[in-house]
């Protein structure tokens, strides 16, 4: 990653990762007490609430969609794909950042990962949930989504695996699962202080099935740390694979527009991108309900904006690499596909994005901006609907006008897209409730080494 | 097009409760009605009904209901079927118990038959499945057809299923019996015996010999009955136009190919009209290409309304339908028909230079060359066109006359109006309508409705019960002409034996059989009416073998009517030429509809979702006006106006068509039925309302009002549509012709430069792939579409629909661009706003050799067959769409939702047993109809011979009347794919993606005079 | 403080993680094992019909040629089955009362079809032609198993897609002379494999695996 981009270790004049005055004791109770002190709290109960009834609007949404089939959709020919796919590579990028921050940085020592990286992880799991429903709901017939999936059959049949989609059945699982797992290990200590600390039997039994007898012998904290390396290790390369994998789903088809070789390493780079947006989105809040400002200190949003503004600059230069090799190249199709994103139907939101996710995020250069938490609120909910209209511009506008002018049309979503997309927050932030109120959001274990280590002062 | 699209529909209009009163008044309180609306016939009743029916799927989008549920019970059982890893129901299986002799479970048996319309027929061959027809072919054999068929034919297979047909014999909204029926008739002939005063007989144009024999007889019985014939599309002006010439009626056969110069006067002869059929397959013969030296007749149009034959011109002028007669009165005064009226009193809008070179032309072409008057147009058009034939020495040669065709000529609008004369004067006793729907389609002025309840006694006998049947005492289902025995004549005469294929689905009866009831032979069987007449008329001694041969062909021979010499008055034009009608004002010009022909197609749903040549709209009518004039007027598309003629309305939405002139608005009659059937009922306005006796064709004194809403159109194709400043821009055809999707040039540019259409090619170098190219053995199927010849009719369109049991989506589903239609007709414009040249392209599957569809399929749904065959398995498919995005051509169809009627009973026996019925979520395409090739391939394989060339014939390539599309083997250099492919014309659209399509074009060769520059 | 858990579930627990790959893979062997069974399939299953029509008597015991009534099986798709007027033609003479054939005498009285149970059913999206099959030497035991041996007839395949292919990929393995496709007894020889290697070259059999073979 380029350098102003990178997160250093901790130097002169920057704010610490852990507000001083912490001891062991004082980081495990805060965070412990936050699962078993509190309990249920009022505002907690609120956001829940709200999760859930979105929830229930995603259900209905589905089973409708189940007995009709995908006709009560905005989607026709030519353009086949619509918020489904949107929506399917938006979330998959959101989980990005989740990944990156836990594996990544952990390789990298990045010390100040460790207060956020839990329920980056966290949001990860949810967000490939999220993502995961659409490629299957989006199907005609969702009830034989097995048929993509290589399996002894007596129709003597495989899938064909030459195209994007069965790769795209892979990428995605394999991510899942070793995100679930790399969470799953990295919580087994943490679950083991809660079964041990916690008051109410019932507690004590689930977090004791969950901590899977952890003792915290010295071979358990080996064996431990080799696991999370391995995991991490094995989560690395799938930061760049998934994304990359998602991206051929369009290039390799001949849709102008999607048929492009800039593709994977701009995919990635928003999906990054998205991703920490989206951790700040949901760090600012938390940290703040919560009173974890010492925890999630001003230095990882600092860190956090310096990663987007790099990661935006990246898909900066990808749009700007479509625009010129489609005039460079002087492919007609290319040239026209370009000028109706500018100029076409469409052209409100192509020049939406470019504000959302190029402009408005410059202003992340200055250090002002960057040390207010409101405008970096806010900030990261214009990269989302930024790369959000992104996803739209390249699945919709591009299939509304392609080779044969005949057959053009324009896409409008029905309130059943809508309700298919707004629902699936409802998923995300259900599950993403639960996990604050059951599950310590901010890694224990960790932030006792740490501790440890903020003690001393940096070499 | 959002969700609830139709929503801001007109629904409360105020409702003049003074006409109702009226109504109700004359109708004697008699006729059954539901609600104000429906008495005032307010548009917004229309949407009300619109709404109320079936078809339109929007339901379905927006919310569960009723219907929502029964369908996905059929889905869930339709899936069962289609999914793999069901557990089979137990299926029984019953044989016959005594099995008739000609019949072979599982192969289809061909019986010919002919279809009329407006009394002309048009051979066709009926496959039959088990005793069941399925579809319809053209009959080489039969002079009318030559194998071709139109949208017409090949749809009547639907109508013969059609659920909403009427079923029983209703006596006053009541179910009775035909023996009930009978009873009543016999009372009515005693009533009216002996001289059968009162009796009246309305039929549509007859040409069958044998039941105008029948009503001969019975008009000889009661000398004092009367027999009228009457349909809205008249041919009052030929028949007029004939009496004005020779003195007396004739009829009118034109040799298209003997034709080196043609000139329409507003005909539309490619598509409608006598012999229209035969007419296409003429004039195409006479646009094939073999080399640069080919020679190509020259088509010369002056029309209103864009039509096919439009489209084919080499010159088209448009131009008021008003003016044309201004026209052709200059162009006879050329021709030294020197009474043709003095033009200055009234000039048409075409420059001297034009008319003077089409002069020039028609001199330098004396006796090849032939001049069409359109059915539009007034009798003294007609008159002239036959003087300027005659003058011009190409009577007898490629324009003959005949004795008329049909039984009883007349002029159908005086025969009508007497009979209303009569009804008024309470002279009717018992009016017997046979066929036709007059209280829907009479001329406004008539008032037909309220007038028919002054007929004492009154016998409709029709496929529906239509608006005509609900106001008579007595309904009869007709019998489908594939249910009914008959004869009837072609465009030049030769008569066909219609004979039935299937015992009537219900109870219907045949015109003869109604006609022998009123002459008092009740019981006699069609058949033995019409082989009775036969075997009369027949000086054979072997009539059996006659008949029999004649049930064969289709045809029989030497029935063809002889030419008569005849030469026309020498002082036509004499009267007075109609006034010119001054610049600015609006002209409404009516015609028949494209699709659903006078509005007795509108129940049927492959017709109502075809789109209509050049606008592309389905399922509606529509106010056509030219963009300048739209402009002028501050019309915006869909815009919902309401059109007033001397007092009269109808609402209509306005729709920009290009090539249409200024100051001129067409409206297509055929919609806004009340009681068509759940299909047809409530689509568009009912255009009827504004045509009057006196002007049936174009009416002057047209005012426009904004209703201040909008109306959307169901249209497949978006070119020319006006954005909101009213400002055209058709991005489409720019973008096509920018992409050589047409490739087109003039013969004399096609002579310096033979391969002007394969130069993309030479630039993208020859077709380079990293991979070995795809080595097909054996059979390689290939397909070739000339340009030059497709006539844009939408046959090969409906053809496809019935062969592969294609679904019928729907108006809405239809604006959501979901229509199936697994070949379309792209239809693109160049030039200028007003007369822009139109053209064609029929698009099927291009069966790509690399094909993009199959490589991103990820089940293996759609593979490559050895013999280059695109394959689409429904049966795998998981329904991805991703093949469809894919797609250069955008030729998959999706089963977005349900589309297949899997309940309607009736519908099972008309489906194609040799194709999947698909059913929701996968995806489908043109297959170059491999059942077709599987049956091929099976004979021969069992004779042991490779197939012929010109075995398999997929339906769009046997329904086209153009002989347009060929298909074959294009590994067998002597097929004539081919030959054709060989031709320096040849292009594949797309060609720089590599795809290699199978399906390949010939470029479009344009016939201009070299002296008229435009 | 006191132990929640029995120290027993330490094996437990690692059983449930080493073991839980082994269970999913047990799961869908089971499944594909109830796929091909019998009682999934029919195959092998006897199905009960109105007249208990017997194959190993009419076919195996008197010797009558399987086109006697199966008469479209060489011209058409669908091999035909009996008008109830064939059954007559000997049932008129003999056995005339026998209680057994009682349905088929009623149904030939009052012109009402017999509606027998399929026992060769494919799906509806599958086309099979049985002339071709029948013309290029495929047996009529060979798919229908030994229908002379059948009381009341069952079902000889699974009819599954794999058991069609078996022998459109390799014909050579089934392919019997012309001369013995109706015989009900035929033993492909010894050599059956260089029999049929020389037969597909001889009946130009070709090894059809396009989609569009069956599919349409």
């Amino acid at each position: 990653m380029d350098p102003e981009g990178s997160p250093n270790i901790a130097g002169a004049g920057e704010a610490p990762v852990l507000e001083p005055g912490h001891t062991l004791a004082t980081v495990t109770d805060k965070i412990s007490s936050i699962v078993l002190g509190r309990g249920t709290t009022k505002g907690w109960m609120l956001g829940f609430a709200i999760a859930l009834a979105l929830l229930m609007m995603f259900n209905v949404a589905v089973t409708y969609l189940l007995i009709k089939g995908v006709g009560i959709w905005g989607i026709k020919i030519p353009i086949g794909w619509g918020l489904a796919i949107v929506n399917f590579v938006w979330w998959i990028g959101i989980g990005h950042a989740g990944t990156l921050i836990s594996a990544i940085l952990l390789l990298l020592h990045q010390k100040w990962r460790t207060s956020i990286n839990r329920f980056a992880e966290a949001m990860t799991l949810f967000a490939v949930a999220c993502a995961g429903m659409f490629p299957l709901l989006h199907m005609g017939r969702p009830w034989l989504f097995f048929w993509l999936m290589p399996y002894p059959n007596p129709m003597w049949m495989w899938p064909q695996f030459r195209s994007p989609l069965v790769w795209d059945v892979f990428a995605v699982s394999t991510y899942a699962t070793v995100s679930l797992l790399f969470w799953f290990v990295g919580l087994i200590p943490d679950l083991a202080t809660l079964r041990d600390r916690a008051r109410k039997r019932a507690a004590k039994i689930i977090y004791g099935i969950l901590a899977m007898g952890w003792r915290g012998s010295a071979v358990h904290w080996t064996r431990y740390e080799i696991a999370s390396i391995l995991l991490a290790g094995l989560a690395t390369p799938l930061v760049v694979s998934v994304h990359t994998v998602v991206s051929f789903d369009f290039t390799i088809a001949i849709v102008p527009g999607w048929h492009s070789t800039i593709f994977p390493p701009y995919f990635v780079a928003g999906a990054i991108y998205s991703g920490f947006a989206m951790v700040m989105t949901l760090a600012i809040p938390i940290r703040k309900y919560y009173h974890l400002e010492d925890m999630i200190t001003m230095r990882h949003l600092d860190n956090m904006a310096k990663v987007m503004l790099a990661t935006g600059l990246v898909v900066a230069y990808g749009y700007m690499m479509e625009t010129f090799m489609a005039f460079y190249s002087g492919n007609i199709f290319d040239r026209s596909m370009i000028m109706n994103r500018m100029t076409g139907p469409y052209a409100i939101v192509y020049w939406t994005l470019i504000a959302c996710n190029i402009a408005i995020p410059q202003s992340l250069w200055s250090r002002r901006v960057r040390s207010n938490i409101p405008a970096l609120f806010i900030l990261s909910l214009v990269v989302n609907v930024g790369m959000w209209l992104e996803r739209f511009v390249i699945v919709v506008v591009s299939l509304a006008r392609d080779f044969t002018p005949s057959i053009w049309n324009m896409y409008y979503p029905t309130k059943w897209d809508w309700m298919t997309y707004i629902g699936t927050f409802g998923l995300f932030f259900t599950l993403f409730y639960l996990f604050i109120r059951y599950l310590p959001m901010i890694s224990i274990v960790e932030m006792r080494s740490l501790v440890r280590e903020t003690d001393k002062k940096p070499e | 097009m959002s969700d609830d699209s139709n929503s801001n529909h007109p629904t409360n209009e105020t409702i003049d409760l003074a006409a109702v009163r009226a109504k109700l008044a004359k109708d004697g309180g008699k006729r059954f009605w539901q609600s104000l609306d429906e008495l005032a016939e307010t548009p917004g009743y229309r949407y009300k009904l619109e709404n109320e029916f079936p078809e339109n799927t929007e339901k379905e989008a927006a919310g569960i209901d009723r219907r929502g549920i029964l369908k996905l019970m059929a889905a869930s059982a339709a899936m069962a079927g289609l999914s793999a890893c069901t557990k089979l129901p137990t299926e029984k299986i019953v044989p016959y118990v005594r099995a008739p002799e000609e019949i072979i479970p599982g192969k289809p048996l061909f019986y010919a038959t002919s279809m009329t319309q407006s009394g002309l027929a048009t051979g066709l061959l009926v496959e039959s499945h088990m005793g069941r027809p399925t579809k319809i072919e053209g009959n080489p054999d039969h002079p009318g057809s030559l194998g071709g068929t139109d949208v017409f034919n090949q749809a009547s297979i639907l109508t013969l299923y059609d659920p909403d047909r009427s079923q029983t014999v209703i006596h006053e909204g009541r179910i009775e019996t035909w023996a009930g029926f009978l009873t009543a008739i016999g009372d009515m002939r005693s009533h009216i015996a002996p001289k059968g005063a009162g009796l009246r007989i309305l039929t549509e144009t007859v040409t069958s010999p044998s039941l105008a024999a029948q009503i001969r007889a019975v008009l000889k019985q009661f000398p004092d009955a009367k027999w009228h014939q009457y349909e809205p599309c008249v041919r009052d002006a030929a028949h007029d136009g004939a009496m004005m010439a020779f003195g007396k009626p004739v009829s009118t056969v034109y040799h298209l190919d003997k034709a080196d110069v043609i000139v329409s006067l507003d005909a539309d002869f490619l598509t409608t009209g006598p012999g229209h059929t035969r007419y296409a397959r003429d004039f195409s013969s006479r646009r094939a290409i073999e080399g640069p030296g080919s020679k190509l007749n020259r088509l010369y149009v002056v029309e209103c309304t864009p039509t096919s034959t439009g489209s084919m011109a080499d010159h088209r002028r448009a131009m008021r339908a008003s003016e044309v007669e201004a026209f052709t009165r200059q162009l006879a005064t050329e021709f030294g028909i020197a009474s043709a009226g003095a033009p200055e009193n009234s000039t048409s809008s075409v420059p001297p230079a034009w008319l003077m070179a089409l002069v020039r032309d028609l001199e330098k072409h004396r006796g090849s060359c032939v001049v069409i008057p359109g059915e539009g147009q007034p009798a003294i058009v007609h008159a002239l066109a036959h003087a300027m034939n005659a003058s011009l020495g190409n009577a007898g040669k490629t324009v003959t006359y005949t004795e008329p065709i049909e039984a009883n000529p007349v002029n159908q609008m005086n025969s009508l109006g007497e009979l209303v004369k009569d009804m008024n004067a309470g002279a009717v006793e018992v009016l017997v309508i046979l066929g036709g729907n007059p209280v829907y389609d009479a001329p406004a002025d008539f008032e037909f409705g309220p007038t028919l309840l002054k007929a004492n006694l009154r016998v409709h006998s029709g496929l529906y019960y239509d608006e005509t049947a609900e106001l008579c005492h007595w309904h009869v289902p007709e019998a489908h002409f594939l249910e009914a025995w008959s004869d009837a004549r072609a465009y030049d005469g030769t008569v066909g034996i219609v004979q039935p294929l299937i015992a009537p689905l219900y109870q219907g009866r045949s015109a003869h059989e109604l006609i022998a009831a009123l002459a008092g032979e009740a019981g006699k069987s069609g058949h033995d009416i019409v082989r009775n007449y036969w075997k009369a008329q027949r000086p054979e001694k072997d009539f059996d073998a006659f008949w029999q041969k004649s049930l064969h062909d289709g045809a029989m021979a030497g029935t063809a009517l002889p030419a008569i010499p005849v030469s026309p008055r020498t002082d036509i034009g004499r009267e007075p030429s109609s006034p010119a009608l001054d610049k600015d004002a609006l002209e409404i010009v009516y015609r028949p509809d494209p699709t659903i022909g006078d509005g007795r197609y509108s129940n049927n749903g492959w017709l109502q979702e075809t789109p209509k040549t050049i606008t592309r709209l389905t399922w509606d009518n529509a106010a056509l006006v030219s963009i300048n004039t739209a402009q002028r007027l501050k019309l915006h598309h869909g815009q919902y106006m309401k059109l007033k003629v001397a007092g009269r309305e109808v609402y209509a939405g306005v729709f920009a068509d290009p090539g249409h002139p200024d100051n001129s608005i067409t409206l297509h009659l055929g919609y806004g039925r009340r009681r068509a059937g759940n299909v047809g009922n409530g689509q568009g306005f009912n255009a009827y309302f504004l045509r009057t006796s006196s002007a049936p064709w174009m009416a002057r004194g047209l005012q426009l009002e904004d209703s201040g809403k909008k109306y959307y159109f169901a249209v497949q194709q978006y070119h020319y549509m006006m954005e909101e400043d009213g400002h055209p821009a058709d991005t489409e055809s720019v973008n096509a012709f920018r992409r050589d999707l047409i490739q087109v040039a003039t013969v004399e540019e096609f002579q310096k430069d033979p391969n002007f259409a394969r130069h993309l090619e030479t630039e993208s170098g020859k077709k380079l792939s990293l991979y070995p190219g795809f080595k097909s053995e054996g059979y390689a199927w290939g397909m070739s579409i000339d340009l030059n010849r497709c006539i844009g009719c939408n046959a090969c369109v409906v053809a496809c629909v019935s062969e592969n049991n294609i679904a019928v989506v729907g108006k809405d589903q239809v604006m959501r661009g979901r229509a199936m239609q697994w070949i379309r007709i792209d239809t693109y414009f160049r030039g200028n706003l007003e007369t822009p040249e139109m053209y064609f392209e029929p698009l099927p599957c291009m069966q790509c050799e690399n094909a993009p569809c199959e490589v991103v399929c990820p089940v293996g749904a759609t593979t490559h067959s050895i013999e280059g065959l695109n394959e689409m398995t429904y049966n795998r498919c998981v329904g991805t769409r991703y093949c469809s995005n894919n797609c250069p051509y955008k030729v998959r169809r999706f089963n977005f939702l349900l589309y297949s009627d899997f309940k309607t009973p009736s519908l099972y026996g008309m489906r194609n047993p040799n194709v999947t019925v698909r059913s929701r979520g996968v995806m489908e395409k043109c297959t170059y109809c491999v059942q077709r090739i599987n049956t091929a391939k099976i004979r021969s394989e069992e004779e042991d011979r490779q197939i012929r060339d010109g075995e398999i014939v997929t339906a769009c390539q046997s329904a086209c009347p153009a002989e347009a599309i060929v298909f074959g083997n294009i590994n067998d250099p002597k097929s004539r794919v081919s030959k054709l492919k060989a031709q320096s014309r040849d292009y594949s659209l797309l060609d720089d993606l590599n795809t290699k399509p199978r399906t390949t074009y010939l470029a479009r060769v344009r016939n201009p005079n070299p002296e008229i520059r435009e | 403080m006191a132990q929640i858990f029995h120290h027993s579930t330490n094996l437990i627990s690692r059983l449930s993680i080493y073991g839980g790959v082994f269970i999913i893979a047990a799961l869908g062997a089971a499944l594909y094992g109830i796929e091909l069974s019998p009682w999934y399939t029919d195959q092998h299953v006897a199905q009960q019909q109105p007249v208990p029509f017997s194959h190993k008597h009419h076919s195996g015991e008197l010797g009558i040629d399987c086109r006697y009534c199966h008469t479209s099986v060489e011209k058409s798709s669908f091999a035909g089955l009996p008008p109830t007027q064939t059954c007559m033609t000997c049932h008129s003479r003999i056995w005339t009362n026998a209680s057994m054939l009682e349905p088929v005498r009623a149904s030939y009285r009052d012109d009402k079809s017999l509606a027998w149970t399929r026992v060769n059913a494919l799906p509806d999206f599958v086309y099979f032609d049985h002339s071709i099959h029948v013309s290029k030497g495929v047996g009529c035991t060979t798919c229908h198993g030994p229908i002379a041996e059948m009381p009341l007839t069952w079902r000889a395949g699974t009819l599954y897609m794999q058991w069609c292919l078996e022998c459109h990929r390799e014909p050579e393995k089934y392919v019997r002379p012309k001369s013995e496709v109706f015989n009900p007894y035929y033993e492909p020889p010894k050599n059956q494999l260089e029999l049929g290697r020389r037969l597909v070259k001889e009946y130009k059999i070709q090894s059809l695996q396009n989609c569009s073979t069956c599919h349409r």
